[in-house]
């Protein structure tokens, strides 16, 4: 399957990527390569097979419903916006996004 | 004492608890040797100030016969996980500036135990890649060179930086991490030994996310030894990391000595490649007779599906990280660059802050679990993942342990593969198989090729039986003799 610069456009867009213009040609034909060497898979018969989930047999561990006290706990609001580029009180700023 | 960093991380634990060296001495002389060993850029963040102050508390406790399993112990640690208060890069330029106001859980195990941190290590961009070239912070310089020649070589990615530090002597050991092959195929590079535990035996809280459902944290050490200890103290449960599973740590170092008497051992032929170098078909040869002598059954065995195993890698992988990667937003940490409205922010800030080989992948990620083509790409890799690991289940009804080589080819120059990414990849042929189906693998040093370059012989063990794969690999590493080092031109 090759892809065209037109879906190089429209999967940049999904993936939030600015790619500039000269550079959807090229990627173009990167990504159809790889997936060109992918396309082998075509050949394995998958009927009736499940898809894998997870290569460990268990079933997801339930925690008691209490508020954590340690690094995934409540009351590090600080903690949170410490590293952001941008921040308000305990907010984080962004450009505006309403009318 | 000669030279303290001439000593493996089980000599120097030795000498810390008998009180001959002094944690202060051995972090001095490690932080000395990566000091004069720049050329090779190893390291992204070196934390002096930080390894002095907890060799000091380290010291303190042993003092007073106190301290854990590795008190005083330097080690390296891979830019991949979070460490509280200092710069964790993950090699992205995105990360610009982050200082985790937490610890992963993996350095909180080993910091718990009484090891220093001397810095943090150099590896390939959010752990995408083979040779540690698609760094943010350089690449990192093998310290092999092949014989005669000056021509810089990989020391193989993504754990470039652990790899070569571990080689050069620059720490007593390190950890890192593997996601298609990340520990083994450096390890293997560089004369070292790499070990990828089962998946869920560590816990991945704090390092950061590539490929969720194939990461893992594992020691890249001197030797077989070291490994074992270093990986008693990383893995653990832990309750922040839902698949990280709640079985007891054996101590792995208790069953090295055991032999391999009676074993079955299980020889691939789907791992015999065209072109591949006679050198390396030969070492595992000597690799199989080596086995056999220690009194091993050797069992020829087919997995006929290993073919397909990179082609599903390239499509798990890049899917999970095209989902994994979505919260580089420039919001919460690391860089921003302003645009006009919040979504070309994300977009110019994704474009200046992921390279290349990242924005590769999270392309494909992104198109292969995209509407109309999920069933075609995504759902199709997942069953042949299904298929690989119940082949892998099978065949380990019959054997004990496989034995494979760990690359298809020595190290390699650097440049020398990073025009063709699908040449880049199949570096990771023998080893993306463990991932896949979440087994244990290791990497073993085995001998020098005809330019003086290390090859690695890998083994692939059952889920959670790390104790056989160590008792193996030291089987191997004990027979293969492997005791050469590079020459250290980077000094001076």
């Amino acid at each position: 399957m090759s892809i065209d610069k037109e879906t190089v456009r429209k999967v940049a867009k999904l993936a939030r990527l600015a790619v500039p213009e000269e550079r959807l040609e090229p990627l173009a034909a990167e990504l159809s390569g790889i997936l060109g060497w992918i396309e082998q898979l075509n050949e394995v018969d998958v009927e009736g097979v499940e898809a894998m989930t997870s290569t460990v047999d268990v079933t997801l561990p339930m925690r008691e419903d209490n508020l954590a006290t340690d690094y995934t706990g409540g009351k590090r609001a600080r903690d949170i916006v410490a590293n952001a580029p941008k921040t308000e009180d305990h907010f984080f700023v962004v450009p505006k996004v309403v009318e | 004492m000669s030279d303290i960093t001439d000593l493996t991380l089980a000599g120097l634990r030795q000498g810390l608890k008998t009180r001959e060296i002094s944690s202060k001495e051995a972090t001095e002389a490690y932080l000395g040797r990566a000091e004069a060993a720049e050329k090779l850029n190893a390291f992204i963040t070196p934390t002096p100030d930080k390894a002095l102050e907890m060799a000091a508390l380290s010291d303190a406790k042993l003092a007073t016969g106190e301290g854990g399993d590795l008190e005083g112990v330097p080690l390296g640690i891979k830019d991949l996980f979070c460490t509280e208060g200092t710069l964790t890069t993950a090699g992205s330029h995105i990360l610009d500036g982050f200082r985790p106001k937490y610890e992963s859980s993996v350095t909180a195990n080993l910091f718990g135990d009484g090891a220093v941190m001397i810095g943090k290590l150099n590896m390939d961009e959010f752990a995408m890649g083979s040779s540690n070239e698609t760094s943010f912070y350089g690449n990192v310089i093998n310290p092999w060179r092949r014989k005669g020649q000056q021509t810089p070589l990989t020391p193989g990615g993504s754990s470039g930086g652990s790899a070569a530090s571990v080689a050069a002597r620059l720490c007593a050991g390190a950890t890192a991490t593997d996601t298609g092959g990340s520990i083994r195929q450096p390890a293997a590079f560089t004369g070292t030994v790499g070990l990828k535990p089962t998946y869920g035996r560590c816990s991945r809280w704090g390092i950061v996310a590539f490929a969720s459902s194939l990461d893992q944290a594992g020691p890249l050490t001197q030797d077989v030894r070291d490994a074992a200890i270093m990986l008693k103290s990383m893995a653990g449960h832990d309750p922040k990391d839902s698949t990280c599973i709640d079985q007891p740590v054996p101590d792995y170092e208790a069953s090295l000595g055991q032999g391999i008497k009676g074993l079955k051992i299980g020889v691939p032929k789907e791992y015999r490649l065209d072109g591949m170098p006679a050198e390396i078909e030969a070492l595992w040869q000597q690799g199989i007779e080596w086995m056999k002598d220690a009194g091993a059954e050797i069992v020829d065995v087919s997995l006929p599906l290993t073919k397909y195993a990179l082609p599903v890698y390239y499509i798990v992988a890049p899917a999970e990280a095209s989902s994994n990667l979505a919260r580089y937003d420039g919001v919460k940490y690391g860089l921003r660059i302003e645009g006009s409205d919040i979504t070309r922010q994300y977009e110019k800030t994704r474009a200046a802050g992921f390279g290349d080989e990242v924005k590769r992948r999270v392309l494909i990620g992104t198109y292969v679990l995209s509407a109309g083509y999920y069933d075609a790409y995504y759902l199709r890799a997942q069953k042949v993942r299904k298929k690989i690991f119940d082949e892998f289940l099978e065949t380990f009804k019959q054997v004990d342990l496989l034995l494979t080589p760990s690359t298809p080819s020595a190290a390699f120059g650097l440049g020398e593969k990073s025009h063709d990414p699908v040449q880049m990849y199949l570096n990771d042929i023998f080893t993306v198989t463990a991932n896949l189906a979440g087994l244990p693998g290791i990497s073993v040093p085995a001998g020098l090729d005809r330019q003086g370059l290390p090859l690695g012989l890998q083994l692939i063990g059952k889920p959670f039986d790390e104790e056989t794969m160590l008792r193996g690999a030291f089987s191997l590493e004990q027979a293969a003799g492997f005791n050469q080092r590079p020459d250290e031109w980077w000094v001076g």
